[in-house]
């Protein structure tokens, strides 16, 4: 069937069976790469984009539920060349080692920040609580959320 | 790479066109709703529905309500927005508890009340919450709606009493004045199923209790719930007491089975000592004491 999804705010129309997962139209049918495709199960939560504003699991939403709706990714978290703060956070904090974790992690940072602009610990933990670190690296991923939250325009701020 | 055999999909804009969808494709038809049961379901052929019938547009059943001498929660609330319900939390404290130890943050954002109840998934928790409160499933049918008290609705692991036509509109909750109400789980690591988990919500005429209810996950309670622990406390003195003695009766009823995620009598001992451990908390938060 014939779906339209907006994504990272560009419109895209492509012919679908609804069995596909919206993991793969992002990947394979878009070629955003960027959102990673780990479990299959909704428990790793690398693929971790945002649907109609929230974080989703993308391997457990069909492409065809998200027909008509808006979905961003990890591409759509910097404006042009400027980094998203979280994007920056990562970097100066070493929040990734492998980095298949990072765009999932990345996409849940941006939306608690959206909405609690000043989390504690706890609250960062708690909000990537669904998703894994293989390498571990979690106090680093801390770290990195709370750097992105100490500057909120990013760059600019921290020079 | 896991991905679901061939179906067809449909999107219901309301609550009579999901109706009309389901009548149209009968029993191969099932109902998708935050989807993170049935999808995973799916890509293990666990489930081959012939075809989906997608009520995400359904915001009309998305509400928490005061509704009369009722809390009303539709169908299609997330686990999200039941958790961050002030609502909730004021006269059922024992919601909060729940959601806090369902799944996610990022799970909560998509998975629903209504598919949680629909799918009897026998360890889920609202199951067990819901029977803990004597709640009521509100359902649709083509020729009108009728409920059914949620301590009757699952007739089985994965079965309920939602018909082939039918479609889980609302949950409601009676709203009783001099009560407390909690949930305690024990999980392998955080967002797993229950090994076991136990609700309860409690009414107090000064230190007697005046009213029970127990709801068990996990643990093999028929309709997850504990009438006899119940039965125990009514007229019962709100002393530690009683509510270790409710705990003992608990796990003597249930049925537990030894899976990967323990033996029978370890499962039983939880049964029994998570029940007594939310009978504590309810009687705390029903006599104001937290």
């Amino acid at each position: 069937m014939q779906i339209t999804v907006t994504v990272n705010g560009d419109e895209h129309t492509a012919e679908v069976e609804p069995r596909l997962l919206l993991v793969h139209f992002l990947r394979d049918t878009l070629g955003l790469t960027g959102t990673h495709w780990g479990c299959d199960t909704s428990n790793c939560g690398v693929c971790v984009v945002w649907l109609d504003g929230a974080p989703v699991k993308s391997c457990t939403v069909l492409a065809v539920m998200a027909d008509g709706r808006t979905v961003r990714t990890v591409e759509g978290l910097a404006a042009g060349a400027d980094l998203d703060p979280v994007q920056e956070g990562f970097v100066r904090c070493h929040g990734l080692q492998c980095g298949f974790c990072t765009p999932g992690m990345m996409m849940t940072a941006r939306w608690l920040l959206d909405r609690n602009p000043d989390p504690s610990e706890d609250e960062i933990r708690e909000a990537i609580s669904g998703q894994s670190c293989r390498c571990t690296g979690y106090e680093n991923i801390v770290r990195a959320v709370q750097w992105a939250a100490a500057h909120p325009a990013g760059e600019v701020a921290a020079q | 790479m896991q991905v679901p055999a061939h179906f067809e999909y449909e999107r219901a804009t309301s609550v009579d066109h999901a109706l009309a969808l389901l009548a149209k494709w009968g029993s191969e038809a099932r109902v998708v709703a935050g989807g993170h049961s049935l999808i995973p379901m799916m890509k293990l052929r666990l489930a081959r529905p012939e075809a989906l019938i997608d009520i995400n547009d359904l915001g009309e059943l998305a509400y928490v309500r005061l509704d009369g001498d009722a809390l009303a929660i539709g169908a299609m609330t997330r686990h999200a927005d039941l958790l961050a319900s002030p609502l909730v939390g004021e006269h059922y404290p024992i919601f909060h508890d729940a959601e806090k130890v369902i799944a996610d943050p990022v799970v909560r954002n998509r998975g629903t009340v209504g598919g949680s109840l629909c799918q009897a998934d026998p360890s889920e928790d609202l199951s067990a919450a819901f029977a803990a409160v004597d709640a009521a499933a509100v359902i649709r049918a083509p020729g009108g709606t009728r409920r059914v008290p949620v301590r009757q609705f699952h007739t089985g692991p994965y079965e309920t009493v939602v018909g082939p036509g039918e479609l889980l509109t609302e949950i409601a909750v009676p709203i009783r004045p001099g009560g407390g109400s909690a949930y305690e789980k024990v999980e392998r690591r955080v967002g797993d199923w229950a090994v076991a988990a136990a609700g309860a919500a409690v009414w107090l005429d000064g230190d007697t209790i005046t009213d029970a209810g127990i709801g068990l996950t996990a643990v093999g309670a028929e309709h997850f719930h504990a009438p006899e622990a119940e039965e125990f406390l009514r007229g019962s003195p709100a002393t530690d007491a009683s509510l270790v003695e409710a705990g003992r009766i608990a796990a003597e009823h249930c049925e537990p089975v030894a899976d990967q995620r323990g033996p029978v009598d370890y499962k039983r001992h939880l049964a029994g000592e998570l029940t007594t451990r939310a009978l504590r908390r309810a009687v705390a938060r029903a006599s104001g004491r937290v």
